[in-house]
């Protein structure tokens, strides 16, 4: 068996999703190639040399990879898919819109977003928002797979694995990068934090999440919202949390002002710790919460600050 | 232009699904279902269009059994001039819905092609993204606006630190995120109306496609329960269990 593991990355770093989608490759087993595609990727092909397992990193370094857009992704994967047995990726925005591109050249169906890997050809994935786990088969030839980051843990960082160009460079007349808005922040990745706090409509405006910051900045957690904080206008879409949104599984998550509705569950549940602040004391986040305080997250949230 | 939006039945969003007792899959009987959220809103902005004057047409499409022609009336009550269903009773994975939708694609040309960014039954992301491989058709996934601009089609994309935004040549396929718009309710005269308008049946054998799955379903087991935990009574209680009970923080 061979594997090629898409790298993710982001801003000419490779980001820290792709070790944990290089672990899952090592639970399939058999080489590792690791394919970077981009516009100047040589740092970010350098630092994935370094992952533990990887014995090749392929380079497509060309103008038309720049945006990684899913056409010229998906043609330049469909043409390297033929020398492996499993193609993976992280289930990000950028796996999400290439791989299944990818499947369908290859008239092959694909996996999503797996959280165990049972053999080479059977993985376990959540369907209907977290609320039933599948065991998936599949018997195609070439398994197209994209991988919960969270579910796998890093590889190290001591391998040095030789780094190959591809040669080989595809057309897109199909589409075009405009521009885009990126968030930023000083802070952790919501998907790598270890600490995660997150607020609810219970925060009732964008400006009241100041009140989780001074919290975050102690703590060195990242900042996440569910989708009526977003859906109201308190902060942007990159923050949510959910179904629809990002999978976080920190260390702490601190759910402030939000109910626990299904598809924010389906985001978070699987963190090792759950805290819940809510005044509602029905409120369904208490049922996965391991420490819940009832009361009004105006007067609880100063406090936690000045007593963390 | 034309516009065709592909719609999915579903399990209701609000409800709470259960695992079979043999673990063969999940248990659907007399479990209530809908329009998949997600195709709600690629109907949504399909109607919007046609509003504005962009799209002349508005076609809705589904794959599935035949209860799902539920979903194509709603479609047509929400403002879909004529729907219709590749009947099948099998087991369509997304592979098998994107031919199906391919082939529906080849017939009626259209010149946009709306879909949901996922299912919320099998998550799976996957449909809109196979249809535009399999007809070379650019795709502008998880949608958060979508303007024509002449013969280009201007998405912007709801991506992991942010927003990006695309250009595409049409014909072009799109998938919804669900800040692209706020669906209207269907009104009762609506639904009437609905039930007269064309609804046509085709089977993936008169449309020469294979649709049963490739992948093998083998276990579905719930998650891992978590233990609910307790509640405490102060924020000194909970700093103190965070330090010395779970030591996640120090
Ligand atoms: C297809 C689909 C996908 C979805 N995907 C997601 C997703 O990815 N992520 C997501 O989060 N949601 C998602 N949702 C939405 C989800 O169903 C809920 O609507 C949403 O999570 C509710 O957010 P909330 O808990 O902040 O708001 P609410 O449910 O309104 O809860 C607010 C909470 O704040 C509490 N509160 C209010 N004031 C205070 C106060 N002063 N002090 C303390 N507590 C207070 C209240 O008691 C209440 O429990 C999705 C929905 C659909 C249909
Ligand atoms: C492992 C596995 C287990 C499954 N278990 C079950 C099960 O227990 N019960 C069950 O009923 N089904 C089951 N299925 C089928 C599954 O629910 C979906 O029907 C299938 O995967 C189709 O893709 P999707 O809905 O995930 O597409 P997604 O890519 O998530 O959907 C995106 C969009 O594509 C469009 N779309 C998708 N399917 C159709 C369609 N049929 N017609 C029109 N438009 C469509 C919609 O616009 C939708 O919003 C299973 C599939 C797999 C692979």
């Amino acid at each position: 068996m061979s594997i090629l593991v898409l790298a993710e990355h982001h801003d000419g770093q490779l980001a820290g999703a792709t070790a944990h989608v290089v672990a899952a490759a090592q639970q399939i087993g058999g080489d590792i190639d690791v394919l970077v595609a981009g516009e100047n990727v040589g740092a970010i092909a350098e630092a994935a040399a370094k992952l533990d397992g990887v014995s090749r990193v392929r380079v497509a370094d060309a103008a038309v990879y720049a945006h990684q857009l899913a056409e010229p992704m998906g043609e330049l994967l469909a043409g390297l898919a033929d020398d492996y047995s499993h193609v993976l990726a992280v289930a990000s925005t950028t796996g999400k819109n290439v791989m299944p591109r990818l499947a369908a050249l290859k008239d092959v169906a694909q996996l999503s977003e797996i959280i165990a890997v049972e053999s080479a050809d059977t993985f376990k994935r959540p369907i209907y928002a977290g609320n039933a786990i599948a065991t998936v088969q599949s018997e195609d030839a070439l398994k197209v797979v994209t991988v919960r980051a969270t579910a796998f843990d890093a590889v190290g960082e001591t391998g040095s694995a030789g780094v190959e160009a591809v040669e080989a460079v595809v057309d897109n007349a199909l589409s075009s990068f405009v521009g885009e808005e990126l968030a930023e922040s000083d802070r952790p990745e919501l998907g790598a934090a270890k600490v995660v706090v997150s607020g609810g409509r219970g925060m009732g405006s964008g400006d009241n999440f100041k009140l989780l910051e001074g919290i975050a900045d102690k703590l060195g957690a990242a900042i996440g919202a569910s989708r009526a904080a977003v859906d109201a206008g308190f902060v942007p879409n990159d923050m949510q949390v959910g179904q629809t949104g990002k999978i976080v599984a920190p260390e702490l998550y601190i759910a402030v002002g939000i109910s626990g509705a299904i598809q924010h569950l389906a985001g978070m549940k699987d963190s090792k710790v759950i805290v819940a602040i809510n005044k509602d004391e029905e409120a369904p986040i208490f049922q996965v919460a391991d420490y819940g305080l009832v009361g009004d997250l105006f007067e609880i949230l100063p406090e936690l600050e000045s007593k963390l | 232009m034309k516009v065709l939006v592909a719609v999915k039945r579903v399990i209701d969003y609000n409800v709470k699904i259960r695992v079979k007792p043999d673990n063969s899959d999940v248990d659907l009987t007399n479990v209530k279902m809908a329009m998949n959220p997600f195709c709600e809103i690629a109907v949504e902005e399909a109607v919007r269009l046609k509003e504005r004057g962009v799209a002349t047409e508005v076609v809705a499409v589904t794959v599935g059994p035949k209860a799902a022609q539920e979903q194509l009336r709603t479609a047509l009550a929400l403002g879909a001039d004529r729907a219709i269903h590749v009947q099948t009773d099998e087991r369509v994975e997304s592979l098998g819905a994107a031919k199906a939708l391919a082939k529906v694609v080849e017939e009626e040309q259209p010149e946009l092609v709306i879909l949901g960014k996922q299912a919320i039954d099998s998550d799976n992301n996957q449909t809109g993204q196979m249809l535009a491989a399999l007809t070379g058709r650019a795709q502008g996934t998880f949608a958060s606006a979508v303007e024509v601009e002449g013969d280009a089609l201007k998405v912007t994309r709801e991506i992991d630190g942010g927003l990006q935004t695309v250009s595409l040549a049409l014909p072009a396929i799109v998938t919804t995120d669900l800040r692209l718009n706020e669906p209207r309710y269907a009104k009762l005269p609506d639904i009437m109306k609905a039930k007269k308008k064309p609804l046509d049946v085709k089977t993936p054998e008169e449309l020469g496609v294979e649709v049963a799955s490739r992948l093998k379903l083998v276990r579905v087991e719930p998650p891992a329960e978590r233990q609910g935990g307790v509640k405490v009574g102060s924020v000194d209680e909970l700093v103190d269990k965070l330090k010395n009970e779970a030591k996640v923080i120090s």
